[in-house]
Formats: C-alpha cells, structure tokens, sequence
C-alpha cells in the first residue's frame, strides 16, 4: 500500500481505517451528498463527510475530534450514504471502526455514553443466553444507564400483551457462546 | 561485405542513466561486419542526425542501426537521414534500448549486456535487409462525412471548400444535430438555430456536398485512399423530387401521438413528419414503425390522398448506393443520460425531473411552450427551479467516472435564461466544482451568480421527492459547515451525464475503428493525434470522440477536413513496403505457391487476391495467391500460416527473423 | 424444498406477532418452515458496533447450524437479522482466511452456503404460487407499504428491483386486496436501534414517516421489520408529540396483512398486541367477490 510507513512510528487514523476497512479515504471527493441524505444530519455534531475530509486532512488534534464525537456513535448504520455515494465509500464501515477506535483510545464522547452502555448490556445478555432478551437487556441498561425511569410506563403493557417474555430463552449450551465471546474479544 | 553503423544514442539521461552507452558502442564496433561504432547524446537532434549522414558518406556504411528509443518514435527520422545520405532508407533499423531496455530495468551489468544483445540482434537483420521501394497507391478524392450535426457539417463545407467531393450521411430525416435543438449557446448567448441554419442550407446547396438524410452506412470495406462503401438509403415513403415541402400531409395525418424526438419527448408529432420547422431537406419522411398505414395493413392513406403532388409512395424500399471514397469523417455525435437512469431522483417518474436537452426544448422559441419556462406536468411557470450540476457524472458507482465537460456552463446558461424570463423566479443550482475553463467562460458563470443572482450552492442532492405539488430537494452546502439543504423546487433540471450513442459500438465496428469502454471512438494518440484513429484515413470530429463544446468541436471538423485534404493533395499516396509477397519466378515453376489459399482465410485486411496463372495459349494452368499491396497491413499472419514458405514479409523476412534469433543466441563477449 | 427458519430474538419477543402471522399464513398455504436447530442472536446494531470480528462470528454459527441441519434455503424474516447473516455470509464466501478464522473460533466448519430469502422473496417464491385459492378476503383499504433501511439496502444484499421505491410489498398486499399508495418515505430510516437510547430521535424520524404516509390518504402502514413496527406503533406517543395533529393509524406485518386476507382471525395474527389499534383497519375487510 503506497501509505505504509516505513518507519516503527504508530499509524495515524487515516491509515488505519485503511487498513481496517480496505477503502482509500482518498477517493471521497467531499460532495457531501452523504451528508444530505443522512437521517441523523440534525443531530450529529461532525457530519459524515466532514469526517471523512478531517480523516483525509491529519491537521493535529483532529483525530481526537473525531474520535471524542457522538456523530459516530448516533450512525444508525442505515447505509444511506453508501448506497447513494458515487465513490462506493463504505462510510458505514468506517464509521464502526471509528466506534472501536473511540473506546480503545477512551475518547467517547459522554454524551454518547448512554448509548454504548446499550450496546454493552445488549452483547452482555447474548454472552449469557445465547439470544437476546428484552426484559433482561432493558434491566441491565438501566442498570448500567441509571435511567430508570424511562419505558417505564410501557411495561406494563408490554407485559400484558405477552411481548415481554419473563423466562429468558436460551440456547441449549450457554456456556459455548461464552466461549466464543472469550475467545474474540480479548 | 557489409559494412554497418552503430549508433547508440544516449538520450539525454533516458538511456545512459541505466545503460553503459559507451561500453555498447564500444562492444558493438567489435561486431563482424561492424565499421563503425559510436554514441551520442540526442541523435534525434539536427547534429545527431548530421553525424549519421557524414558517417555514412564518410565511412562508406552499406546499413545502420541506431540504438535509442521505439521505432514508433523515430524510425521515419533516422530512415529520412539514411535517405539524404544516398541508402536505401531500408536499411536503416532501429535497436529499441529505451523502452525494451533502459526504461523497464534497473542500472546493472545485466541491463547493459542486454542492450548490446538488442543492437546485436538488429545488426544481423540489417545484414539481411533489402532494399525496398514505397508503394504508390490512387486515392479517391471523394470524402464520406458520417453524422450531420455541427461536426459533420464543418468538416463538410471544409473539404468542399477546398474543391473535393463529399458526401455526407445523417440518419436522422434533417442535418443539424444537438446543437438545432438549443436555444442559446454559451458564452455568447447567441440563438443556436440562428448561427446554425446558413450552414445548414450552405451545405444542402453546395455543389460539391451530396447530402443523404434518413440515411446511414451499412458497411466499409477497403483501406485508406480506397474505400468501399454502401449506404443504406432508407425508404422515405416521400419522392423528394415531387415533394414541395407545402405541409399538407403531417397537418392532416391522424397519428398524433408519437413522442417527438427532437423536442426531446416533451410532445408529440405525426407519423409524416419533418423534425422541425428549419430542417434541412425539409421534406417530410414516414416513420413506418408508428404510421396506420404500415401497422394496420394499409389503412388511412389520407397523406397520400391529400399530397397535391402525388409524391407520397408507400411501396418504395430502402435502397443500397455504393460509393467509393478516399477518407470517412466520423462525426456522429453523442447521446446523454435521462431523468429514469437516476433511482434516488425519482426513476423519471416526475414529469418535472427534467434533463437539460429538454430544459433547452422549452426555452427555445420553437419549442412546445414556445420559449416559456413551463412545467411539463401542468403547464404553469415554475417559480422556483434547482439545477443539479454533475448528475450522472463523475459517479463511479453508476459507472460514468469521466467528467462530462459542457455541464457547468450550461447549467449556467439554462439558470440564466430562466431568470431572464421569469424575473422574479428563484434559481439554484447544487455544483461540486464549476469547470469553465474556455475563453470567456468564467466571466459567462460569474453573470449567472452576480448579475443575474442565481444561487450557487456547493454539495449534492441526495435525493428528490414530491410532497404537495413540490418536489423536495434534500442536499447539502458543504461551504456552510455541511449544513442540510433542502429547497422546495416547481421544476428540477439534471445536468446529466453525456454518453456515447445507443448504437455507437455498432459505427465502430462497421468502420474498424478502436472505441474505449464507455464506446466514445479512440483518437490515435490523446496529445499528439486528436483527430486521427489508428485506421488510417479514418478521422473523427465532434463529440463521438468525448464530451465537448461548440467551438472545439468547430475546431476538431475542421482538423479532421485538413488531414482529409492533405490525403487528398496529392495524386497518390505512398504506402510504406512492408507488405508481403508471394514468390513468383519463370516457366515452369511460375511459382512455390500450391494454391491453397490458408493465407486468404487468415487475412484480416482481405488482402489476398486469387491470380489465375496461364501459359501463352492462354490455357489455366494453376490459381495461385496474389497480395494486394494496397490492402496488405504487413502483419505477416498469412506468412505465419504458409505451409511451403511461399509467401514472405518485405522488410521482415523469414530469413531476417532468423538472422535475428541466431544473433541473439549466438553472443559472442561470454 | 426444505425451507429453514430463523425467527430471531425479536420475534420471540416485541416482535412475536410477526412470527405468529408468518407462521400461520405458512400452515395455511401447507408449507413448513423448519426452525434452525438452536440458532442464537445474529448480534444486530450492538456487534458491528463493537467488533468486527463478533459482528462475523454470531450470524455464522447460525449458518453453520443451518448447514449442518442440511438446510439450503433459509427464511430470515427480520430486516437486521438478514442484513446480519446476508452481510456475514459475503465476507465468508469473498475471504478463505476470514472464513477460516471463524471456522477456527465457533469450533464448526461453515461454508456460508445456505440461500438466504428476506421476506418478500419467500412470499414470492413460496407463497404466491398456491395463494390465490386461499385469498377469501379483500382488505379494502389503502395502505403505506414501508421498507425502512435494511430491506432495501445495500441494494446487492437486498435483491429488491428498485430499490428507492420498492414494489415487493406492494405486490403482496395487493394480492391481500389492499390499495398500496405511492408516498415518499418507503425506504427512510424510522430510528432504528435508538430506540431505547435515544428514542427523541426515533420519535423525529418516525414521526416524519407517519406522516408522510397519513398526509396521503393511507389508512394503515405495513411493514416487515419488526424494529420499524416497534418504533412506529409503541412510539406513536412520543411521535405524535412531534406531528402537528397526532394519528392513530395501525401499523401491520405484511404477513398479518396477507393472513387477514386468507381469512385467519385478528387474534390468530397477534393483531390484537398492538400499541395502536389495529381495530379500523381489520373492520374494513371483506369479502372478496368471486
């Protein structure tokens, strides 16, 4: 790859979502048009293809900027932009590196936190059945969220209406499912 | 004995700078049959060329080869200098050391021993070369101009102009092309038809142009100077020699409803028709496919009964001319992409997503609106219009990477002539770049923007959809921090991209000529030769070639009619000699050859003739194979497959490719 | 042809009124959906979020369950389920070594071989070739049919014909004798995953479906994701808080839809474990003239 250092240096993010996602961040020619077309285009605090030119660009502190965003934690991985970009950029795909990158170099942004902690409590109760339930996802969020009082008037309902199953299924050998997780993610 | 020069040439660094010249010259004159060896800086240059000359008169050298670039390069200069200094230019060869050497290797031993092989192996060829004459071939001054819009016509009058014959052929019933549907052209804002019109007539009624509508080529063969063409005169239904061009017929024809081409879809016209109102012929022509008479088994006829001259005839055919022809102009134009090529814009379901053909229908006078800016869905003015620039183009994913050139300043133009007519009307245009490199043209985008407050905005449309009665624009403005945009449009006009004609790849296959993957016709060389393809006499003009404007394409015709008129300058034209030959010698052998004629199954330029062999009574004694040398390209496949070895390639014998092979296996510095 | 199953964690929970109503409209056309033999969660939004890796491994060991069940066509009727297990398959089937690392960690080959149908291609396939005799009733309304993201996109997954303004559904529900309307927001994302963590945002975006869809005439939405049914039908509070004027129209599976046309009773369909009443819509079905 014409980008490889040569040197024991570490690489800088705009390489190593190169790497990660095979796509060179290079080709976005900054149209935008992802951006127009994003669900999240109101709410997000970088958009998409401002962070696909601060990438490109490697002024200082702009890693950081884009790692401590909650731009990508709100991308919904609609793919949206991908399917419209005339480039065929896989943005979504970056931007679940840029997530990964983001905890392992602590920069989430704490306003997004909620919003791992879904994530986390979500694969916390595959790693224990197997399959996912609801009423056990929605206890450990809010354990982890100390939002407990949101959806709380929902439950009920939910309940009554037999969507909120109280006995978790399972798959027969919990315990192989552990193993994997063990195994992938650290 | 032979008595051969080396000259190795350094050129400039190109070579010397992984190559040992001095060493390869050095080696080289210890060739046998070598007199003298010697390198030099640029043997291109006038003294390189002045050193050969002197060596050769002065050391009496009975061949040459120069060591340097391609011969695609430079083998005519150095063979031109051999020329002047009394050789045969024959046998003069050039060693490749450049782009077989020097440029594909590192600087080693290695790389030197092997651009002295190369010279080696040239030298043994030259030891086997004879000397031979060009080939003087007849030319036909007669032209074949293929398309009639602004391309053809130029190039038309051009070579007419310069007193030779012509003959153009458009396919569509009238001469004019895209540029007889504009409205105004860029950057002058003068009206299209009214420029385009006098050319129009100048070539209907010049005496040495004979123009075919409703016309096109069915298939070329022969070879530059000597082409064989039919063309396939398609059945008018109409006697142009009786017509007079009084209307009567379409005003009367009850076919009404067919999608007018030339107003690009946006109404309709009669099954008899002439495209427009200044067509050249303008007579009109039936279009068969959608006439009464000719789906419904011979009912209506009312054209015929009404035509005050009986000149409608429904039985007439197509008819196949043959002409011969010296050169063919191709100036068959471009086509571009519609509003259906284009899923997040609605798939053409919005009858108001328009593209920018038809953006221009309706702000020409002659037009369905009559030069009003009206919706297409119902008729009223829009009073809000967005243009999208680069729709289409410079988008890999839907496969149109190139950049479509015309886009930026029409789009300026279409914005302009909107708010010239609509004053109070909004308009904005979504760019990503604006691309107005020509004379005046930055100064005819900054009107637009300043003058006539048309709103620029930076970044692409993600998609369009209708919501009561708008169509709603979602983009964004990239200069504003990526801010989301949207804009509530009457009327939306897609600059979209321009491709190549449906049926180009067709044109080019019929002509032999290259075409890349996005079938726009390959030039020779994108720099150096923009007019010629690599079959010669073929040339091309206009927009078939790439996008481009008005006034290169202009330019390009009239490129295209000067090396027309250069074939055509002299009374022959001379053929290089390297063409094959079959042997041929006296009574009784007459000739190797058996007459099998694999070689003229092979050959791809249909170069092989059949000659009957006879003795004095006049009785047939055998057929044998007999090489035009007009047709034959020199690409030695009959040779290849000749079972006896009876036919042979001049300037790259049998014996010569040995001669070379052993030259290379048998080095002599181990 | 055997037809494998993989319902999904959704819907054995929020989502079970879709499993239930495909489930059924299945029996009653006579055709058997086998469940993949203890299949696990496809990870969803949280996996690809997390690790790359995970996001590969979790759809594969349903695939290779389904692989060594024998199953060559499975049936994937949630939308983030198929675009888990479709996307996993393509970078099995496009890297050897990838495919092989997995392998390596589930401790079970997996080729990635199986046929993975989404819903509408099932009902296609499957479904129309025997309908028609079962068809009893029209639904004599219009409907909105949503797509939402991952049933249209990315557009060589998904396999739809157009895939910014989809037919595929709006040809079963014609078939069920409903009135699809044309509108502007089939393929917009409704909020997706956020639904919990940021359901402000789910309530924006939904709210701009629903009334997109109301706006023009509709009188019920259909959909096929049960993410989207969720977002559309327990949010419709907090969306209605976003509208002008707030709406009370239904949101249906299609595969409700279709049973209700082939006659199958409102609670058979899990019609009746809807936030919004599905009451109007399943008042207007008729009978269908012969």
């Amino acid at each position: 790859m014409k980008n490889k250092h040569t040197w024991t240096q570490e690489l800088s993010l705009k390489q190593q979502v190169e790497q990660a996602v095979g796509i060179e961040v290079q080709t976005c020619y900054q149209c935008g048009k992802c951006t127009a077309g994003c669900p999240l285009n109101e709410e997000m605090d970088l958009m998409p293809n401002q962070i696909l030119r601060m990438l490109q660009a490697e002024y200082p502190g702009y890693e950081n900027e884009i790692l401590s965003s909650t731009s990508i934690w709100l991308c919904l991985a609609c793919d949206t932009c991908y399917s419209r970009c005339p480039q065929e950029v896989k943005l979504p795909q970056v931007m679940d590196f840029l997530r990964q990158e983001s905890i392992r170099r602590n920069l989430v942004n704490p306003k997004a936190q909620h919003i791992l902690k879904f994530h986390k409590a979500f694969l916390a109760e595959v790693e224990r059945n197997g399959k996912l339930n609801e009423l056990g996802l929605t206890i450990d969020y809010k354990l982890r969220s100390f939002n407990i009082f949101q959806d709380l008037q929902n439950a009920p309902s939910m309940l009554f209406k037999g969507k909120l199953g109280l006995i978790p299924h399972k798959v027969q050998n919990p315990s192989e499912i552990k193993k994997l997780f063990k195994k992938i993610t650290f | 004995m032979a008595r051969i020069g080396v000259f190795i040439c350094h050129c400039g660094e190109n070579i010397s700078a992984t190559v040992d010249v001095e060493k390869v010259a050095r080696l080289a004159g210890k060739l046998s049959g070598v007199a003298y060896s010697v390198d030099y800086k640029y043997m291109c240059s006038d003294p390189g060329q002045t050193l050969i000359v002197d060596a050769i008169k002065e050391h009496k050298l009975t061949g040459i080869v120069v060591g340097a670039c391609s011969p695609r390069m430079h083998e005519g200069t150095f063979r031109k200098a051999a020329e002047k200094a009394g050789i045969n230019p024959y046998f003069c060869e050039m060693a490749n050391i450049r782009e077989h050497c020097s440029w594909v290797h590192p600087k080693s031993d290695e790389t030197t021993r092997k651009a002295l092989d190369i010279v080696r192996t040239m030298v043994e060829k030259v030891k086997n070369d004879t000397a031979l004459f060009p080939i003087k071939v007849p030319v036909t001054k007669t032209a074949l101009v293929i398309g009639g819009g602004i391309a053809g016509i130029q190039a038309a009058l051009d070579i007419a102009n310069a007193g030779h014959q012509v003959i153009m052929v458009e396919k569509t019933p009238s001469i004019g092309g895209h540029m007889s549907q504009l409205s105004e052209t860029f950057p002058t804002l003068d009206c299209s038809q009214c420029i385009l019109t006098p050319r129009m007539v100048e070539v209907a009624q010049h005496p040495n142009i004979t123009l075919h509508t409703f016309a096109e080529v069915e298939n070329v063969s022969g070879f530059i100077g000597n082409f064989d063409v039919n063309i396939r005169l398609k059945a008018k239904s109409v006697d142009f020699s009786k017509c007079t061009g009084c209307g009567s017929c379409w005003q009367k024809c009850p076919a009404k409803k067919i999608p007018d081409e030339f107003n690009a879809g946006m109404s309709f016209r009669t099954a008899i028709y002439t495209p427009f109102p200044q067509a050249v012929p303008n007579k009109p022509v039936i279009d068969r496919a959608n006439c009464t008479w000719f789906t419904k088994g011979g009912k209506c006829g009312i054209c015929a009964k009404i035509c005050p001259t009986g000149a409608i005839d429904y039985t007439v055919q197509d008819e196949i001319i043959n002409v011969k022809v010296g050169a063919i102009v191709t100036a068959t134009g471009f086509d571009i992409k519609h509003s259906d090529f284009f899923p997040e814009y609605g798939y053409g379901k919005h009858p108001d997503i328009i593209d920018g053909l038809q953006f221009e229908r309706l702000a020409s006078a002659s037009g369905p609106t009559g030069g009003e800016i009206r919706r297409p869905s119902d008729g009223k003015v829009p009073e809000t219009v967005v243009f999208l620039a680069c729709a289409g183009s410079r988008d890999k994913a839907k496969g149109i990477e190139y950049c479509s050139k015309i886009c930026c300043m029409y789009t300026a133009k279409h914005a302009m002539l909107y708010k010239h007519k609509n004053h109070h009307g909004k308009a904005h245009v979504f760019y990503m770049d604006i691309r107005s490199a020509g004379k005046s043209y930055d100064e005819f985008v900054r009107r637009a923007i300043e003058e006539d407050d048309v709103n620029y905005i930076r970044g692409r449309v993600s998609r369009i959809y209708e919501k009561n009665g708008k169509l709603m624009v979602v983009g964004v403005d990239t200069l504003l921090n990526a801010k989301p945009v949207t804009i509530e449009a009457d009327m939306v006009v897609l600059a979209t991209a321009v491709i190549a004609n449906e049926d180009a790849e067709s044109v080019a296959q019929k002509l032999h000529i290259s075409y890349d993957k996005h079938k726009f016709f390959a030039e020779a060389h994108p720099k150096l030769k923009p007019v010629e393809t690599n079959t010669a006499g073929i040339t091309l003009a206009g927009a078939c070639q790439s996008a481009k404007d008005i006034p290169e394409t202009v330019a390009q015709a009239s490129a295209a009619a000067a090396k027309t008129i250069i074939l055509f300058s002299g009374s022959e034209m001379t053929r290089e000699p390297v063409v094959a030959t079959v042997n041929r010698s006296a009574a009784p052998v007459f000739t190797t050859c058996t007459g099998c004629f694999l070689c003229q199954e092979v050959c791809p330029y249909q170069a092989i003739e059949r000659e009957e062999i006879r003795d004095r009574a006049g009785n047939l004694l055998m057929n044998a194979a007999k090489v035009n040398a007009g047709l034959c390209q020199g690409c030695g496949t009959c040779v290849a497959m000749c079972r006896n070895k009876s036919i042979d390639l001049q300037g790259f014998s049998n014996q010569q490719m040995l001669s070379e092979v052993m030259g290379l296996l048998n080095a002599p510095f181990e | 042809m055997r037809v494998g199953y993989y319902p999904g964690c959704s819907l054995q929970g929020s989502g079970r009124e879709y499993s239930e109503s495909l489930l059924a409209v299945a029996e009653k056309c006579g055709i058997v959906l086998e469940e993949i033999n203890d299949w696990n969660c496809c990870g969803a939004s949280a996996a690809h979020s997390l690790n790359h890796d995970l996001s590969v491994a979790l759809p594969a060991r349903t695939l290779a369950l389904a692989e060594k069940q024998g199953l060559e066509q499975i049936l994937v009727p949630c939308a983030a389920c198929f675009s888990r297990l479709a996307t996993a398959q393509q970078e099995l089937v496009s890297s050897e070594p990838m495919r092989s690392k997995i392998s390596d960690y589930l401790e079970m080959p997996v080729k990635g071989s199986a046929r993975i149908l989404t819903v509408f291609e099932f009902l296609q396939e499957h479904i129309f070739p025997v309908a028609d005799q079962y068809i009893v009733n029209k639904l004599n309304h219009k409907t909105a049919c949503y797509y939402g993201c991952l049933l249209s996109r990315p557009k060589d997954l998904t396999r739809l014909e157009y895939p910014e303004d989809p037919m595929e559904m709006e040809a079963v529900m014609e078939k069920a004798g409903a009135t699809p309307i044309d509108w502007a927001f089939k393929t917009e994302c409704c909020g997706a995953g956020l639904s919990v963590s940021r359901t402000d945002i789910v309530a924006k975006l939904s709210a701009k479906i629903v009334e997109d869809a109301v706006s023009r005439g509709a009188e019920s939405i259909v959909v096929a994701c049960p993410m989207c049914q969720m977002n559309l039908d327990l949010r419709r509070k907090e969306i209605n808080k976003q509208m002008d004027q707030g709406s009370d129209i239904p949101v249906m599976f299609v595969t409700q839809a279709l049973g209700l046309s082939m006659g199958l009773s409102a609670d058979k369909l899990g019609l009746n474990r809807h936030f919004v009443s599905t009451g109007k819509v399943v008042s207007c079905v008729g009978r269908k003239e012969v």
